[in-house]
């Protein structure tokens, strides 16, 4: 009886330190190829064309995504903020409500979970399946880095494009709430852009939003091209990496987003 | 030619028999050389004590079944892997003992065929030609355009350039490939599986593609392949991989009268034999019997 229960535990013991082990190499050999790309990084920008296709890639095509979300988003933070905002006889603070929603959070957070579902995917699934079909043994076999020639130009184009898809996520959420607030519901124009711009402080808010946005672009393009990289070489293999790419980089953006609100908005608490 | 494995020595470029203790050649003669390789994934064995040695300019085949460790033999010799033990030589260098840059100089002078061309799927075939002549040379664009268009008329696909790979039929896909491979003029090709899943026409256009090419730029080829018929036409000499093991070698003629039971099995296509038909499993009559 004693027995069977020692061994069990020792067995129950193998298999956590197994798995320990596994986890501990994994994270390893993501820290390597995270590292192999960032020094692949000069191949990025000495070869600038190749960036400049994948910022058109992950860029240019999540653009129309991008733009109707902001539009919309907008429209909807103007109808809900006014709501709430003409109870307490604030209605012209909506211009400001809607532009810090936007800059500090909504922008960079949105515009990073559509562009890691749009383009995170899509650069997943690119690397995964030039794997699969061996394009990138056959780029090694020509004595062609893959890691120079495909994975940093598009870890570079993700990080450019991030950026300025949360600034045109947010221009056009402000735009949209502009429409609400100020066409459709009659907010003066001139308190709705007025307390807006003397309310948005350049540094504080647009700053840490840009920085925001960079720091997610970061997370989300080298989860992407990790994740195609590692993908098993089969249809199902793709699947499941394209699959954990949308989710982890969805859970990576909303834990470092309040990581770094804690940081550049601690003087608030 | 392969003096340490096998019962059947012989020797590819002269057809005759070669005994086990004949002198070896200088090792200028080899493109290639595998010396008592072993390989492992993890720990599970792929090759043991493999020995091989594949002359300048020949065409040479490796045959076996599916998961035999044909295709890690290419991956050895390309670099892509490292073997547990033994000696694996391109041209005389230690590829395991080559670093980054010395890898990267040996694979110039080495093209390869994958089993499905492996063509670049967002290139044209003209992009996919010039591809290897734009990132190793400086050559200006006219004569690149040359270049490309030599190689597609070397596998008549001179009128395709302008395809996209998602155009080409399989067989003419293989033949892109094989012009890919040849781009920048490598002494050595691999071949993995060029036949695979090909109508018998492209077939032999393949196969008579690699012997020409290879006899016409003096390249050495090596091909692994589990097509029997199409690998004699075209071969000097043949190895046959078992279970990790060279298990017989010798020339086409040779094979042809071989009496060895794994070639026989081979060259008959016979369902049962050495290489057994049934995944091995328990006795079928109890298995029927136990109790679910």
């Amino acid at each position: 009886m004693f027995s069977a229960a020692a061994a069990g535990f020792v067995h129950a013991l193998r298999r956590m330190g197994s798995r320990t082990t596994t986890i501990i190499s994994w994270l390893g050999y993501a820290t390597r190829f995270s590292i192999a790309v960032i020094r692949e990084t000069p191949a990025a920008f000495s070869r600038f064309s190749l960036t400049m296709r994948e910022i058109y890639f992950s860029g240019v095509l999540s653009l129309v995504i991008i733009l109707v979300s902001g539009l919309f988003v907008g429209m909807v933070l103007a109808l809900q903020g006014y709501d709430v905002l003409q109870r307490y006889g604030a209605a012209e603070s909506l211009g400001v409500l809607v532009a810090l929603s936007l800059v500090r959070e909504l922008g960079p957070v949105v515009a990073g979970l559509l562009f890691a579902s749009r383009a995170g995917s899509a650069i997943t699934a690119e690397i995964g399946l030039m794997k699969a079909t061996e394009q990138l043994s056959a780029m090694e076999m020509m004595a062609v880095d893959p890691l120079a020639r495909v994975v940093a130009p598009r870890f570079w184009g993700g990080i450019i494009s991030m950026p300025l898809l949360a600034a045109l996520f947010s221009t056009l959420g402000v735009f949209g709430a502009y429409l609400v607030g100020v066409k459709l519901i009659g907010i003066d124009a001139g308190a709705f852009w007025g307390n807006m711009q003397a309310g948005v402080d350049f540094r504080y808010d647009i700053v840490n939003g840009v920085i925001k946005s960079i720091v997610f672009g970061v997370a989300v393009s080298m989860l992407a091209v990790f994740e195609g990289y590692d993908a098993k070489p089969t249809a199902e293999g793709v699947s499941t990496a394209t699959t954990r790419t949308v989710v982890e980089s969805s859970l990576a953006i909303l834990g470092l987003d309040f990581v770094l609100t804690v940081f550049m908005f601690r003087g608030v608490a | 030619m392969g003096y340490n494995a096998g019962p059947l020595k012989i020797d590819p470029m002269s057809a005759s028999i070669a005994p086990a203790s004949a002198p070896p050649k200088a090792q200028s003669d080899f493109a290639v050389e595998l010396a008592d390789v072993t390989f492992a994934y993890d720990r599970r064995p792929v090759l043991t004590g493999i020995s091989m040695q594949i002359p300048r300019g020949g065409v040479v085949g490796i045959m076996g079944g599916s998961g035999c460790g044909k295709t890690t033999i290419l991956r050895l010799i390309g670099g892509q892997l490292k073997p547990n033990s033994g000696r694996v030589l391109v041209a005389g260098e230690s590829v395991p003992d080559l670093d980054r840059e010395g890898l990267h100089l040996m694979r110039r002078r080495l093209g390869m065929l994958f089993q499905f061309g492996a063509l670049f799927t967002d290139m044209s075939v003209y992009e996919n030609i010039a591809f290897a002549l734009r990132e190793h040379t400086d050559l200006p664009e006219e004569l690149i355009r040359d270049l490309v268009l030599m190689k597609l008329h070397a596998v008549g696909l001179r009128g395709a350039s302008r395809l996209m790979p998602s155009e080409l039929s399989g067989g003419m896909a293989r033949r892109v490939a094989l012009a890919r491979a040849i781009a920048l003029d490598p002494m050595l090709v691999l071949y993995d599986e060029p036949f695979a899943g090909l109508d018998p026409i492209s077939l032999g256009v393949v196969g008579q593609l690699i012997r020409r090419l290879s006899d016409a730029l003096g390249i050495t080829s090596l091909v692994v392949t589990h097509d029997i018929y199409e690998s004699l036409k075209i071969v000097d000499y043949l190895y046959f991989v078992s279970e990790g093991r060279i298990i017989a070698q010798g020339t086409p003629a040779e094979v042809r009268a071989s009496g060895d039971g794994f070639v026989r099995q081979f060259v008959d296509g016979a369902p049962d034999g050495p290489v057994p038909f049934h995944y091995p499993a328990a006795p079928y009559r109890s298995e029927l019997l136990a109790r679910v």
